[in-house]
């Protein structure tokens, strides 16, 4: 099986190839013949991908699973995966048979709905197993347009100003991001990525316009990729499209969207930024953990004042992407290793969280928070997982939730005490707008007339969350199923950050010893 | 076993919670409740065999990256062998008395199953419990420190159709995650400065990290200074201490078996817990011990303040256990961690007397909680009367003065007043003898108002007020029994010469004359100065050296001096730390202090409630000003509403539309403000479906090529 890891890639795109070709009618029968078909293909994509995750060895340097074959025009395709990427890719497998499940009761344009989730899995597993940097770009920017149009057309009343200005911000980032690339290509002469991560880019300060640039040519490229990963993790301040994308965004989009597309700017960090450009990560670096540390308490607090459940859970899937970014850029093992954990765990917990949701919102219609209260009274399994994921999103020690948070302010605490400092406060916030969204929905007497016939969750939605309860307590108590994989990885990573950021400083030395002139800074 | 006493209430509590519907609600009563007997049965075994020595347990890798390395784990010493059998017992006690408080309860519906729910939360708040005090990392004791925090959610919350209770649930868990702010950061700071956050390697870094400074926020700081303030905000938090108390009067909302068991006698003891697990960190930063001992002290009498003009019973009791905590918090910053464990020890068990005997009377009034309602009840409800008088006896300290004979709190709390004379500030003193007054004021003042005296308030409710089953007073008895005997019991271990004090909790020590004017114990101290930098082999060298050329000069002055190094040992006194010793030497106006104190407060609490009743009445009416600033505790809520909540939210409220929607949405919609018409066109055309049509084709036909490409492209 020389090929499984482009075997777990284009299964879902055939999926959605045969429901294209051969998949007619729009009845009732054809509809749930679209949702079987789509949940099988999601089902069985896990199940292959499960042997990618038993073959792998963490121990091993460097990427497994290669498959590397000519292309078109000369490019070519090569893919594989590392300690880092397969996470994600394992992340987006297990997580796309809920997310199939969870749109079991969607009706308009049924078919449509499936293949486009269907394509944007393939197009997902792909930007994690990308190797090449134009194959990169493609699975990267190509997996717009499926999310474009699920929130473009099963969105909600604003859904066309949502999914626009999801299309522009992020379509826009990696415009500077393809120039990069394009440049990256002229002076290394390739395009492949492990190729691209061992090349030395030149870090020698140089003047444009008069205006000193420390770093020279890796800060520049530093800031084109900076700028596309920035905006989909997204980073304050270039967070607000998310908020909207969000809310517009149906259950199912909403969960993709949180628990694997926003990973992706994170990955980006990891496989381009720190190894490509490790000088200008190292000089950039407190840029990045202030502008996490601000993303982390303005978020929470505009969190605290949402007045619609959505909005509040995407403002504070922003916060805890803030804790990712400071993890990366604390340039250290505790905080890489957080970094990725949280990218992993924020995707379950993120994801139930949208689940839920959905859950109500599917009964009620509404997702203003006014409209809801006691539920617990009618709903006594909805309110434990809702609470569950509640506390996990706080990051309660024993949850999913905790392992990132902790580990990644620990690292935050070894660059920079006031970062973590500032950062640390997140903790108080979320305790905050968390415990009051659930004690505004789930708590109190169930007085609204409308609640009063509300059911409790059925067995389809209970069997959803079940996964993503496991998981949860499970990474909680037993995180070295994900550190195990990563922590080797991510250390060959660190070490390569250091000795690159050494060299370059002995480098400036010795100039500076030469050319007897001061620092420039 | 030890394994076993930290599981079984687990089990009890997943049992209950999920398991119910097959076991019926009783049989889910039964088995949460067993589980923890089973617990307690083991912990004393455990407690009573013990010899001192430090164990420990591997049970399962737990977080793991790079240096830091964390497990599951038990770390077994006199420390938690204390905390073991006062939670498993306490637990036990109060799961036993909830049979017959929770049987019936207006709060929930006919037919609404909430008892299975209340036991669970129960067992797992125990479990957590256990897991805090077992904890051989500081990950570990915080996922405890987390766990009991979201115990007491669920159950300060349990009567989750009051607004009042839900309330006050999140305002509990968001008070101690500040505390928890603190915490975080001091764990981060110790993995900084040894690479490690297993207890015995910080213990054993500790004397090296006391010549570190640390740069913490642009400033440089005595590194275990700045590390031991940090924990200690987690420990205020939890505790309730000064300033992070708020949450403790407010969480009497939940029912009265949890505030007996979590507001009282275990989980609100983490943070003084916490401070004695560190003293090998705490004896090294000198400044941060003075700044326990004065939160400790101002809390102490802050509390006992508020305390005294209360009218509901269950927050007198709450004020009363915030107090109590503030004198543990002295003799921990005094230095002397056995005299405040000594203290916690006790403490568990009168409060939990007081409160379960409070929930007593409760359950006979018909959940009416106001004093004022009360009086005359003695004849009513004869024993839980008996057993709130040991506990106040217990409480406000009634021995013989001079001698270890006297009721639990006698002898802890005399300690501690001694012990604060000896180590501590005299305003620390003063305080607390003040503060002991105060306790015995309002501790006889709820005596009075409940027993004694004419039946005030409704008539119906006095008539039919009626003695609590016969499954709630055996908890009271057994607490009882703690109550008297616990003080005198285990006084030598905790507060005798420090020789038993030193064997108690595993400390080693070293024969030699300390005090004597002819130097002969100079070679124990060098030997505990080198040992404290962690050299072994010199120490021992040195004792020996000593031991021989001087053997014979141990004069009348000798005592036991420490040589143990940070970490051997269940707490560590520093060599030159002698506060314990000069403890017992305190002149005896100091020693009765105290007692006086007592009498005092008994004797005013007996004027104005029994003598003349119209007293209290006329001198809040005199004294308007003071007796609505401490009826409104020190308006610290007010306070805290107008500085923390109300701008949180303002400023929540200016990001989100001036923010994000003006400055961000509106700037960068402003440069694209060429794009909105093209925008509004494309969106027209959208609704009706042609661009989503084209986009679509256009993603599935770059899904084909990039298909047939992969597949076709050629082996190579």
């Amino acid at each position: 099986m020389g090929n499984l890891l482009s075997l777990t890639t284009f299964i879902p795109l055939l999926g959605a190839g045969i429901l294209a070709l051969f998949l007619r009618g729009d009845d009732h029968a054809a509809q749930r013949n679209a949702k079987w078909v789509a949940l099988a293909t999601t089902v069985f994509t896990f199940a292959v991908s499960l042997f990618i995750l038993a073959g792998f060895d963490p121990a091993a340097p460097g990427f497994q699973f290669v498959e590397d074959r000519q292309w078109l025009l000369g490019m070519r395709y090569k893919i594989g995966v590392d300690g880092i990427s397969l996470l994600f890719v394992m992340l987006t497998t297990f997580l796309m048979p809920l997310v199939i499940a969870a749109c079991w009761d969607v009706t308009h344009r049924v078919k449509e709905y499936m293949i486009a989730f269907l394509v944007l899995e393939t197009l997902m597993i792909g930007v994690f197993v990308a190797l090449d940097l134009v194959l990169f770009y493609l699975f990267f920017e190509a997996g717009l347009i499926p999310m474009f149009l699920i929130i473009g057309i099963w969105g909600g009343k604003d859904r066309i100003y949502a999914s626009f200005k999801f299309f522009l911000y992020t379509f826009l980032g990696s415009m500077l991001m393809l120039v990069a690339m394009v440049v990256m290509f002229a002076q290394a002469g390739t395009t492949d990525i492990p190729t691209l991560m061992a090349y030395n880019f030149s870090s020698e300060t140089f003047p444009i316009l008069g205006v000193q640039i420390v770093g020279g040519v890796q800060t520049l490229m530093w800031f084109a990729f900076f700028a596309s990963f920035a905006v989909k993790m997204p980073m304050w301040p270039v967070h607000t499209w998310l908020p909207d994308a969000h809310v517009q965004a149906p259950t199912a989009g909403s969960v993709v969207l949180a628990a694997i597309l926003l990973k992706m700017g994170g990955y980006g960090f990891l496989r381009f930024s720190l190894p490509m450009f490790p000088v200008a990560s190292d000089i950039w670096a407190p840029l990045v953990l202030w502008l996490s540390a601000i993303a982390i308490v303005y978020t929470s607090l505009v969190a605290l004042v949402q007045k619609d459940i959505k909005k509040l859970i995407a403002y504070s899937s922003v916060a805890h992407m803030g804790f990712v970014t400071a993890g990366i850029f604390a340039l250290n093992q505790q905080g890489l290793d957080g970094a990725v954990f949280q990218m992993i765990s924020h995707g379950f917990i993120s994801g139930a969280l949208f689940l839920g949701v959905g859950v109500i919102y599917d009964r009620m219609h509404t997702r203003e928070i006014e409209a809801y209260g006691g539920l617990v009274n009618r709903m006594p399994a909805y309110a434990a997982v809702f609470l569950l994921f509640t506390m996990a999103n706080v990051g309660l020690p024993g949850t999913s939730g905790f392992v990132g948070e902790f580990l990644t302010l620990m690292g935050m605490f070894q660059a920079n005490t006031w970062v973590a400092f500032v950062a640390t406060t997140g903790v108080i916030f979320s305790a905050g707008y968390a415990l009051w969204l659930y004690r505004r929905v789930v708590m109190g007497d169930l007085i609204k007339e409308s609640l009063k016939s509300i059911t409790d969750m059925t067995a389809r939605e209970k069997w959803i969350f079940a996964p993503l309860v496991v998981m949860t307590l499970l990474l909680g108590v037993y995180p070295s199923l994900v550190t195990d994989i990563t922590g080797p990885s991510v250390a060959r990573l660190v070490d390569q950050v250091e000795v690159a950021v050494a060299a370059h400083g002995t480098d400036s030395a010795i100039a500076s010893a030469v050319a007897a002139t001061p620092a420039q800074h | 076993m030890e394994t076993i006493i930290l599981f079984a209430p687990l089990v009890g509590a997943l049992i209950a919670g999920f398991g119910w519907r097959l076991i019926s609600e009783a049989g889910a009563q039964w088995v949460a409740t067993s589980l923890v007997g089973l617990a307690a049965l083991l912990s004393w075994i455990v407690f009573l065999g013990h010899d001192g020595q430090m164990e420990q347990i591997q049970i399962l890798r737990w977080i793991e990256s790079g240096s830091l390395s964390t497990d599951w784990a038990i770390r077994l010493d006199r420390l938690t062998a204390i905390m073991l059998v006062v939670i498993t017992s306490v637990s036990f006690l109060v799961h036993l008395y909830s049979f017959g408080y929770m049987a019936h309860d207006e709060n929930f519906r006919p037919g609404e199953s909430y008892r299975p729910r209340f036991f669970a939360y129960l067992s797992f708040f125990t479990f957590a419990m256990l897991a805090l005090v077992t904890a051989d990392n500081l990950v570990q004791m915080f996922f405890g420190w987390e766990g009991v925090g979201v115990a007491s959610y669920l159950l300060i919350g349990f009567y989750f159709r009051k607004p009042s209770a839900n309330a006050a649930a999140m305002k509990a868990f968001i008070v101690n995650r500040v505390g928890d702010f603190g915490f975080l950061l001091g764990i981060f700071g110790l993995f900084f400065l040894a690479d490690s956050i297993q207890l015995s390697d910080i213990f054993a870094a500790a004397p090296a990290m006391a010549r570190m400074e640390l740069e913490f926020l642009g400033m440089e700081f005595q590194a275990l200074e700045i590390i031991s303030l940090l924990l200690f905000v987690g420990a205020m938090g939890k505790s309730a201490q000064l300033l992070l108390h708020t949450w403790l009067p407010d969480a009497m909302e939940g029912p009265t078996p949890v505030s007996a068991l979590i507001h009282a006698a275990t989980m609100v003891t983490a943070g003084v817990f916490l401070v004695s697990r560190m003293s090998p960190i705490l004896e090294f930063a000198p400044d941060a011990k003075s700044i326990i001992v004065f939160v400790g002290a101002t809390t102490a009498f802050f509390a006992a303040t508020v305390g005294l003009v209360q009218n509901d019973i269950k927050r007198v009791i709450a004020y009363s256990t915030c107090s109590q905590l503030g004198y543990m918090f002295v003799a921990a910053g005094s230095g002397v961690y056995s005299v405040a464990m000594f203290h916690l020890f006790t403490h568990a068990f009168f409060k939990a007397l007081l409160f379960l005997g409070a929930g007593s009377v409760i359950h006979a009034m018909h959940h009416e909680q106001d004093m004022r309602n009360y009086g005359g009840l003695r004849k009513k409800i004869p024993y839980t009367y008996w057993a709130m008088m040991i506990g106040t006896l217990a409480i406000t300290g009634v021995g013989v003065p001079l001698t270890a004979i006297g009721f639990a709190g006698f002898l802890s709390k005399d300690a501690i007043i001694e012990s604060a004379y000896a180590g501590a500030t005299p305003y620390a003193f003063w305080l607390l003898v003040i503060a002991a007054a105060m306790t015995s004021f309002y501790s006889w003042r709820l005596i009075f108002m409940t027993f004694h005296g004419k039946p005030r308030g409704d008539r119906h409710a006095h008539d039919h007020a009626h003695e609590s089953p016969g499954v709630m007073l055996v908890p009271l008895g057994v607490l009882s029994l703690g109550a008297i005997f616990a003080g005198m019991l285990w006084y030598a271990p905790f507060f005798g010469d420090h020789a038993r004090v030193s064997q108690y909790f595993g400390i080693p020590t070293a024969h030699a004359a300390v005090e004597g004017d002819d130097g002969h114990g100079e070679g124990v101290v060098a030997a505990a100065e080198e040992l404290a930098e962690g050299d072994l082999e010199h120490a021992a060298e040195a004792v020996a050296e000593d031991d021989a050329g001087h053997a014979a000069g141990v004069d009348d002055h000798a005592t036991l001096a420490t040589i143990a190094a940070p970490g051997q040992g269940a707490i560590y006194m520093a060599p030159e730390n002698h506060v314990l010793d000069e403890a017992h030497h305190a002149p005896v106006w100091v020693k009765i202090s105290p007692f006086i104190a007592m009498l005092i407060g008994l004797s005013l609490a007996y004027i104005m409630y029994i003598r003349r009743p119209e007293l209290p009445a006329r001198l809040a009416a005199n004294q308007r000003p003071l007796y609505n600033f401490l009826l409104n505790k020190w308006y610290f809520d007010e306070l805290y509403d107008y500085v923390f909540v109300r701008p949180a939210q303002a400023i929540g409220r200016f990001f989100w539309t001036r923010g994000d929607g003006n400055v961000i949405d509106g700037g960068i919609n402003g440069v694209a403000m060429g794009i909105v018409p093209f925008f509004t066109r494309l969106a027209g055309r959208a609704q009706n479906g042609y661009v989503f049509t084209y986009a679509f084709a256009m993603v599935l036909g770059l899904a084909l090529i990039l298909t047939w490409m992969t597949l076709a492209g050629g082996a190579e």
